[in-house]
């Protein structure tokens, strides 16, 4: 009732007090409230005149300006108190208090408010904005897939119902390399004490000998420019925060990792602009593409700070040549950009014999020294030794500014002690390196060749893929209609019809609707006969609704 | 004439109507689109001529100039000129050993514990490997440690952290490990806070002295601003609402938001314990403002005085005020002195903050076979209980040992109940009453007496000649060596 009452006032009578927000316009006009409402109409008939005219829309202006700010900020929360406060119900607690509290005069404001507060605790403490878009974020199909799995997983003798997981690129081919090393040497005043956050010196020697070891020892890693982080989503987000500032971009080919966007806009407040390559190039990277997407992104005033590529691609799982690389450093160079390789999956190459992998790291190394500080190379210990749970990532980097950056910041991820340890007793025999890369090659490629035979088997192609863990089918056969909807009907069959979760192309940015990524590594050599009954059910079910 | 002074038609009424209110508009349109540009980094003006210059250069066959970081990137990468990390980077490169190297610097700044390693590496020795070999069904299996698991900690491993931190804090408060998420140690734990709670440019009150790595936790990515609440040796360092009031009007003034206040207790460096009654005014302040407490409870398993350690957690389950704005951040690294194994957790009442967190351990998870060995240690009751009852007779025996030997040589300390440092007053030793005469005292320990103490003002404290030395990994016999050195610094300073 009060509070009826308080608003009735308030717009009935223009009292100096409740009308003291217009004051700037109102005061200087006539009494009429006409006026004051329609302040442009005084000028109209010519009656207001110069200070109606000048100040009215400069006050206007000003306060949408204010209010647009203010609202941007943070949401008010504590805007609505003062509305609130007239309606309080606790008027015998403010003058009991009064007594109480003649210290300071500061304190007497202070705990008038907290009488109101029994009545505001419903109003909750709101988190940051970053911190609300965050919580928006990541429902894609890739992580609802994720989740299905979690709550259903796949089991050959506890739930042959469940659903198998090819969404998730994790190697489970090579995993047994752990149990072979049963003497691991973890003793406790090693583990305990504080290290390094950016990684020990002798994790970092084996770090960069393993990536040697998968371009073929051509190239050197030099263990001072490694940084070691907690995974590789970390090692991302730390490179690009210390090439980019917030509000600028970096280019990336897609289809790409559907992990980049949360690594590089997150926290970072980086933007991430999209350079899609086609089919039709066989989804070749285009330096022309990049060019063209590079002036347009400098039209719109946006910075473009470098450019990320995986390396085996993720999802195709193709190599970069030579001439690629030089062509992209080139463009580089040209626009005075960063790169960052993302080369994960380096040591998971299943190709053939003729299908190398180049690492950016062997072109950078003929330039010069101003010429190698763009180039900046994200490597996953974990994914490449089928050990994804360990969390161990890394930056190569020839930028000392950037190492010094990130090595300041790994506290903030830290890679810990025991996974160093054991890491590092693991993969320190010389022998062991040799062999597991070998191991796995083969592993990955018998089991690719059976996975991607069974689909021809089902009229369905995949673009020719020499690395990482999974391949990239064209499924446009199978969509009911050639958009990003019959996209993700396709995946929600498969999801629920065959119980398989995959990765749609949109997840990847992929601008042709009909791909999908399948990890391939999950499975075993029965589980590839049980996948492809379930695609083979699924194709049925599509090509009697077509 | 017009375009130049176009008020002046308006004045003269040649202008009317058109004229009089768009001018103005525009002008201050452009007023503000050209404050706006000016403001982000100040060189990107000039920035683009100056590349599309290079390109030119390079076209013409040159080398061309330097590719540049982040502007943001650029103050992390520099080293840091705060005496705290300085301090720690000089004993890195000569540090005491009581046989190799007994002239090398002695580590007083770095709060670790080596007092129980004798009882953690027996238990080590014992369950390591099969803790982290072990699945669930206690059968071997690979995949149990090797792939992917939840980001935020497995289930197991926050029942067991839930349990234990309820056993340190005396059994008072037990925790739903549902509001829990693990962190890979204190720092993360810390910054994710501040990035869930306050935007960029978004403000903490945090009291003085506090401990120094603060700064680069929370500054170095999040972009939120620490507001120092100046407390006094007179009060024994210990917060009052009337200087957080104080402080926070003086924030608002200057316009900038306060998202929240951050605490630590026991508190780094000073070791007090924040009572009962301290902690309800802070909840209750914060309440009244309608902004989130962050309580780092970080010490609280190192707990030796027979003051009482209570938990932010206690106050907000009383049910007097709206819990969702207390947050809690707990870690092993000090309680059971393995900071190599960077274990932290965030705890917190706010439902959004704990799913915000656990997408964002996407970059700061625990590595799961560590996982597993915290499980089977933490759920270890019998090692625990007995562990922890050592842990505290061993941090009280040293604390009376060093604060003993401070006080034969006249050097008083802050009275303390927790952490494994104390809080020494050395403004006997300055030459000047000041901050400078701090810094020089510092620079003196550090190179003639070749101890590493963390001055105050590392720590934000407002009162020369106060430093934090950290006690517990020192061995018996080091303190006397200790108090030696302190004892010629000051006769050489005399004379």
């Amino acid at each position: 009732m009060t509070r009826t009452g308080i608003y009735r006032s308030r717009s009935g009578t223009p009292d100096s007090k409740t009308s003291a927000g217009n004051d700037g316009g109102g005061g200087g006009g006539g009494t009429t409230v006409m006026r004051v409402i329609v302040p442009l109409q005084g000028v109209v008939q010519g009656r207001g005149g110069l200070v109606l005219g000048s100040v009215i829309p400069c006050a206007f202006f000003y306060f949408l300006q204010f209010y647009l700010k203010r609202n941007r900020r943070d949401e008010p929360v504590s805007e609505s108190d003062p509305a609130n406060q007239n309606s309080g119900s606790y008027p015998e607690n403010s003058d009991s208090s009064s007594p109480t509290q003649s210290e300071l005069n500061g304190l007497s404001r202070s705990l008038s408010r907290v009488i109101i507060s029994p009545r505001n605790s419903g109003a909750h403490v709101s988190v940051s904005g970053r911190a609300n878009s965050i919580l928006k974020g990541g429902d894609s199909p890739y992580h609802v897939g994720l989740k299905r799995v979690e709550e259903d997983p796949y089991d050959e003798l506890g739930n042959p119902d469940g659903i198998i997981e090819l969404g998730l690129a994790q190697n489970k081919l090579s995993s047994d390399w752990v149990s072979v090393q049963n003497s691991i040497g973890l003793s406790l005043s090693v583990i305990a004490s504080y290290e390094p956050s950016d990684g020990l010196m002798e994790l970092k020697m084996v770090v960069a000998k393993l990536m040697s070891e998968a371009t073929k020892n051509v190239v050197s890693f030099d263990p001072s420019q490694l940084v070691l982080t907690s995974g590789a989503a970390s090692a991302i987000e730390i490179l690009s925060f210390c090439l980019a500032d917030p509000g600028n971009a970096f280019l990336v080919p897609t289809p790409c990792s559907p992990g980049f966007d949360l690594d590089v806009k997150w926290r970072n407040g980086v933007e991430i602009i999209h350079v899609p390559c086609r089919s039709s190039d066989n989804f070749n990277i285009s330096v022309t593409a990049l060019d063209r997407t590079f002036s347009q992104a400098k039209k719109r005033g946006v910075r473009i700070r470098g450019i990320i590529i995986s390396n085996p691609s993720n999802p195709m799982g193709s190599l970069l040549s030579r001439e690629n690389l030089y062509a992209l450093l080139d463009f580089a160079r040209e626009k005075n950009i960063h790169i960052i390789s993302n080369e994960i999956f380096a040591c998971s190459i299943h190709g053939d014999e003729e299908a190398e992998f180049v690492s950016i790291a062997e072109i950078a190394d003929t330039e010069e020294n101003l010429d190698k500080e763009r180039v900046h190379i994200v490597y996953d210990l974990s994914k490449d030794l089928s050990f994804p749970g360990l969390r161990a990532g890394a930056i190569y980097s020839f930028n000392e500014n950037v190492l010094a950056a990130s090595r300041k910041l790994t506290t903030l991820s830290p890679l810990s002690s025991p996974s160093q340890h054991l890491l590092m007793s693991a993969i320190s025999k010389p022998e062991f390196i040799q062999t597991y890369v070998k191991t796995n090659r083969q592993r990955l490629q018998r089991i690719y060749s059976e996975f991607v035979k069974g689909l021809k088997g089902l009229g369905i192609e995949c673009t020719r893929s020499n690395g990482g863990l999974f391949c990239w089918a064209d499924m446009r056969g199978l969509i009911s209609s050639y958009s990003e909807k019959g996209e993700i009907e396709l995946w929600n069959k498969f999801l629920n019809i065959g119980k398989i979760n995959v990765t749609p192309g949109s997840c990847c940015h992929c601008i042709e609707p009909g791909w999908f990524r399948f990890c391939f590594s999950n499975l075993s050599e029965n589980d590839v006969l049980v996948v492809m009954n379930r695609i083979r059910k699924v194709c049925i079910t599509c090509k009697s609704q077509n | 004439m017009r375009l130049i002074v176009p008020l002046r038609g308006v004045i003269q009424g040649r202008g009317g109507l058109f004229v009089g209110s768009l001018i103005p508009c525009c002008l201050f349109y452009f007023l503000q689109l050209y404050l706006k540009r000016r403001r982000p980094p100040p060189s990107d003006p000039t920035e683009l001529p100056r590349t599309s210059s290079r390109t030119n250069l390079f076209s013409r066959g040159n080398s061309i100039g330097r590719v540049r970081v982040s502007s943001r990137a650029v103050p992390v990468a520099k080293p840091s000129d705060s005496p705290y990390y300085i301090g720690l980077e000089r004993v890195k490169t000569d540090p005491y050993d009581r046989i190799k190297n007994t002239d090398g610097i002695i580590q007083l700044g770095l709060a670790e514990s080596t007092l129980c390693f004798d009882l953690l590496q027996r238990w080590m020795s014992e369950n390591l490997m099969e803790s982290m070999m072990q699945s669930d069904d206690g059968e071997f299996n690979i995949s149990s440690i090797a792939m992917y698991k939840p980001f935020e900690g497995l289930l197991e491993l926050r029942v067991a952290f839930a349990d234990f931190m309820s056993r340190i804090m005396g059994g008072n408060v037990s925790f739903d490990p549902s509001n829990m998420v693990i962190t890979a140690g204190g720092t993360p734990a810390i910054e994710v806070l501040a990035f869930c709670l306050a935007d960029h440019g978004n403000a903490f009150l945090i009291p003085t002295p506090y401990y120094p790595g603060f700064d680069r936790d929370i500054k170095f990515r999040t972009g939120v601003e620490l507001i120092p609440v100046h407390c006094r040796s007179s009060d024994n360092f210990t917060v009052t609402v009337s200087a957080l009031e104080q402080a926070l009007n003086q924030a608002r003034k200057r316009g900038s938001k306060v998202s929240g206040i951050l605490f630590s207790n026991p508190s780094n460096p000073v070791g007090n314990i924040l009572p009962r009654e301290t902690l309800q005014d802070i909840l209750r302040f914060a309440q009244e403002k309608n902004i989130h407490v962050i309580s780092d409870e970080i010490f609280a398993g190192s707990v030796y005085g027979d003051k009482e350690f209570v938990s932010m957690a206690e106050i907000a389950g009383l049910g007097e005020v709206d819990k969702s704005r207390v947050h809690i951040i707990y870690g092993l690294s000090k309680d059971l002195s393995i900071p190599g194994f960077r274990a932290g957790v965030i705890y917190s009442f706010h439902e959004d903050v704990v799913n915000a967190a656990k997408k964002l351990m996407r970059f700061s998870s625990v590595p799961v076979p560590v996982q597993r060995i915290l499980i089977s240690l933490l759920s270890d009751v019998r090692f625990i209980e007995e562990y922890m009852t050592a842990h505290r007779q061993r941090i009280r025996d040293k604390h009376i040992r060093f604060v003993e030997g401070l006080k034969q040589l006249g050097i008083p300390c802050a009275e303390s109940g927790g952490g494994l440092y104390c809080w020494v007053d050395m403004s006997s030793l300055l030459t000047s009453y000041s901050e400078k005469g701090e810094l020089d005292l510092f620079e003196k320990l550090l190179t003639v007496a070749k101890i590493n103490a963390t001055p105050g003002t590392a720590c934000y404290c407002i009162e020369p000649g106060w430093f934090r030395c950290c006690f517990t990994a020192l061995a018996d016999e080091d303190i006397p060596v200790i108090m030696e050195r302190i004892r010629q610094l000051r006769e050489s300073s005399r004379s």
